[in-house]
């Protein structure tokens, strides 16, 4: 299990932030992905693996409608 | 068109002459006033308390408005005004997004204040004709134009009996009336509603610009409150400015380097970082639509569901195959690199008096495709796009339009009410060609259509009354408040929302706050304290950009490529800063970010007090339909049934497992429902009001709004 926003989601192996970003159909255009507190650049989001208990933020910077 | 000809049936009323004023630090430093039951035309002076208490924009129209009503006024009374002013930073063209105007009037469908912004040409070319404000009071005899000429200092009323009344036409024709030539038709902004408007209480106003490129007339809407309606209830065709001469200093700033350097930032930000976020100037807010879809947050079928498989048929890649792109910014006045709006040219119409005709769009924005599209169970672009032309050139505001529609869409469904009430209307979700009908029907003040167009609340009174409608069903199902129809965000999920809707001065309107992201997904407002802080200051920070004349899109639709790293992304610090110096660099003020917010503080707080002055803005006007809270009907709650299931066990301690559906939604309501109640306890406090909703007196005080007038009616309720 890792956290992502601060709630459970299940981990499996190879889970990579570009897979993630997919399977929670993070769709937004414009996100920041900090692992355990460390940003992560967008072009390292297909190599970037998660690891089980990590502690993703995925914020979407909209806020505004 | 022979507009010698329209002209020569104009008969004066009244006119006045006046020496433009030379802008200072953005304030002209005079309002126009005129009374149209009396055909008199005043200036007034703007004073410094004024400006210091009020700021400008909506802040100058409420002042105006509470001068000029009793509580006992109505939106159809004489008395009631319509007030428009852009506020110190708009017009210049500096900064994206600095041509808006903020109109203020007595709503014909809350009952109590309301205001509503609008870009294109307008405001800005009011005050460069040397006025902060125009309010208008009074009622004519018959329809009359208002016209500005802000070169030759010459207001005048004119009685105008041959124009058309739909905005498409009329504002080709006075831009072409009024225009010396070609070139001089970008000098002119007219403001104007529509048939519709006439007939219904959710009237908006156009206001214009002259599209050089196109060779066209462009629309752009105050869309909420009904003040179309008051327009064409005061006989008033149209409002026409004109002023020669934009230039890029007119605003007379205090230090235009600074506001210069802070435009020019923002306009390398664009550059480099849109086509990588929101591609706001490919796209306009249609991208909202596909994502939106994607976090079920999209209104569907009377805010039922908040996705459906369609939503794709409706998203922004099929808009942008229709746009028409001339390869130049597109904006609603000069100087936005932002350029959100877009345009659908030689597009034909399929129905109603225009049949057959080409007309150019002033493309559908989200809330306008969320609302007559998928609200309603339609997912058709051409019918959006068409509805969208009649809407504009109806004079209806399109958000209205669409939660209305889709109110009437459940009803029709649920035997509430049916063909023989309809006049024939087969109002099931997704037939687009009785909603269009409907909308054809409120131009012509016939049939089904003048009724629904009396909007949600009164729709909800009447069905209640005249059609035996179970009363609480009703209640949960019509997506209003304060008598206000919703804007096109599902809150079910975030409770934040639901209090952004439910807690917003005017009504549901988002333009107050926008939170589903930061509380839903984001997860960044765990607690009631941190939902209170939220509710606290974004409505605050976005009240800011309606004192100034500014949009909030360049605000958060753009953001710098290293916000996320701060430490308040969800505020855009650096762009906070930017607004600091803009204010600072046109008036030559210093205020700090925090007395950003104290300003919208004191105005927002008043306009809480004009609320209560008219009877509203206690803690009961501040509750919501259920549908925005969670499911009403089993339907919804299967649905989502994991969702929910989960929440009984999570949040409530529950098994659902034995438990009937009806069961599991009953203790799911009143769960949530305490939920929102404890929202408002949070967030009256976060605000310096007791628990009624009323602010205390020395919150009034620290605001500096504590005037012996305010004061006077929130002893009344303490």
């Amino acid at each position: 299990m890792i956290k992502v926003n601060g709630k459970d989601f299940q981990w499996e192996e190879g889970l990579t932030v570009q897979k993630m970003l997919e399977k929670k159909n993070y769709t937004f255009p414009h996100i920041v992905i900090k692992i355990n507190g460390k940003y992560i650049p967008p072009e390292d989001y297909q190599t970037t693996i998660i690891n089980k208990g990590d502690d993703v933020e995925a914020i979407h910077l909209i806020t505004g409608g | 068109m022979n507009v010698e000809q329209l002209k020569a049936a104009h008969k004066l009323l009244a006119e006045y002459r006046y020496t433009p004023a030379k802008l200072d630090r953005g304030y002209a430093n005079k309002s126009l006033y005129i009374n149209l039951s009396e055909n008199k035309i005043e200036e007034k002076v703007v004073t410094e308390t004024m400006k210091e208490k009020f700021i400008g924009g909506k802040g100058f129209g409420l002042w105006y408005l509470w001068n000029a009503v009793t509580p006992e006024t109505k939106w159809n009374d004489p008395e009631n005004e319509i007030v428009i002013s852009p506020g110190p930073i708009g017009g210049i063209t500096q900064y994206p997004g600095a041509g808006k105007s903020l109109v203020v009037s007595i709503s014909p469908t809350t009952g109590s204040v309301v205001d509503s912004n609008v870009g294109g040409y307008f405001g800005p070319l009011l005050k460069f004709s040397g006025w902060d404000a125009l309010e208008v009071q009074g009622k004519a005899e018959k329809d009359v134009i208002i016209f500005i000429d802000g070169n030759n200092g010459l207001v005048t009323i004119e009685e105008s009996p041959e124009e058309a009344v739909d905005s498409h036409l009329l504002g080709e024709q006075l831009t072409e009336m009024f225009a010396d030539n070609e070139e001089d038709k970008r000098n002119i902004s007219v403001v104007s509603a529509g048939t519709a408007a006439e007939h219904t209480l959710i009237g908006m106003l156009n206001f214009s610009f002259y599209d050089a490129r196109r060779k066209a007339v462009r629309l752009k809407q105050a869309g909420r409150g009904g003040i179309g309606t008051v327009l064409r209830d005061k006989k008033i065709k149209a409002i026409v400015v004109k002023f020669r001469g934009v230039k890029g200093n007119l605003n007379n700033v205090a230090d235009f380097e600074k506001v210069s350097k802070t435009g020019i930032k923002l306009h390398k930000e664009i550059y480099n970082g849109d086509d990588k976020q929101n591609k706001m100037r490919l796209r306009g807010t249609t991208f909202l639509v596909g994502i939106m879809n994607d976090y079920d947050l999209l209104p569907t079928n009377n805010f039922k569901f908040g996705s459906h498989p369609k939503g794709k048929e409706i998203s922004a890649p099929k808009w942008v195959e229709r746009f028409n792109y001339t390869g130049k910014s597109d904006g609603c006045w000069y100087g936005c690199t932002l350029s959100c709006c877009k345009v659908m040219c030689d597009f034909e119409l399929k129905t109603g008096p225009y049949k057959g005709q080409k007309v150019i769009i002033d493309a559908p924005e989200y809330e306008t495709i969320a609302g007559v599209g998928s609200n309603c169970g339609i997912f058709d672009i051409d019918y959006i796009a068409e509805c969208n032309f009649y809407c504009d050139t109806y004079g209806i505001d399109t958000i209205s339009f669409g939660t209305l529609t889709a109110f009437l869409m459940e009803c029709y469904e649920n035997g509430i009410i049916n063909k023989e009430i309809t006049g024939g209307l087969e109002l099931n979700f997704g037939n687009k060609e009785a909603a269009m009908e409907l909308l054809h029907q409120m131009s012509r003040g016939e049939g089904f259509g003048k009724i629904a167009g009396q909007g949600v609340r009164k729709c909800k009174e009447l069905f209640i009354k005249e059609y035996g409608a179970d009363a609480n069903f009703l209640q949960d199902i019509a997506m209003e408040a304060k008598g206000m129809e919703y804007a096109e965000y599902l809150s079910k999920e975030s409770l934040a929302q639901q209090g952004g809707f439910g807690l917003a001065n005017k009504g549901p309107q988002h333009d107050e706050a926008w939170l589903i992201f930061m509380d839903m997904v984001n997860n960044q407002l765990p607690t009631f304290e941190d939902k209170a802080e939220a509710l606290h200051y974004f409505p605050m920070f976005r009240t800011w950009f309606g004192l100034v004349g500014l949009c909030k899109l360049p605000w958060n639709d753009i953001v710098p490529e290293d916000n996320g790293l701060t430490d308040e992304p969800a505020k855009v610090p650096e762009h906070v800063q930017n607004y600091v110096d803009l204010f600072n660099g046109v008036t030559g003020k210093n205020i700090t970010k925090e007395d950003l917010i104290a300003q919208s503080e004191g105005v927002y707080n008043f306009q809480k007090v004009f609320n209560l002055r008219m009877g509203f803005g206690t803690r009961e006007y501040d509750k919501v339909p259920y549908r925005s809270v969670g499911p009403v009907t089993e339907e919804e709650y299967l649905s989502r049934q994991e969702r929910y299931d989960g929440q009984l066990k999570e949040l409530l301690g529950m098994d659902p497992e034995g438990m009937s559906t009806q069961e599991k939604m009953a203790a799911l309501r009143k769960y949530r429902e305490e939920q929102y109640e404890k929202l408002c306890d949070a967030v009256y406090e976060r605000k310096g009001w007791t628990k009624n909703g009323i602010p205390k007196l020395e919150t009034l005080k620290r605001l500096g709004m504590d005037l012996p007038e305010v004061v006077e009616v929130v002893k009344r309720y303490l």
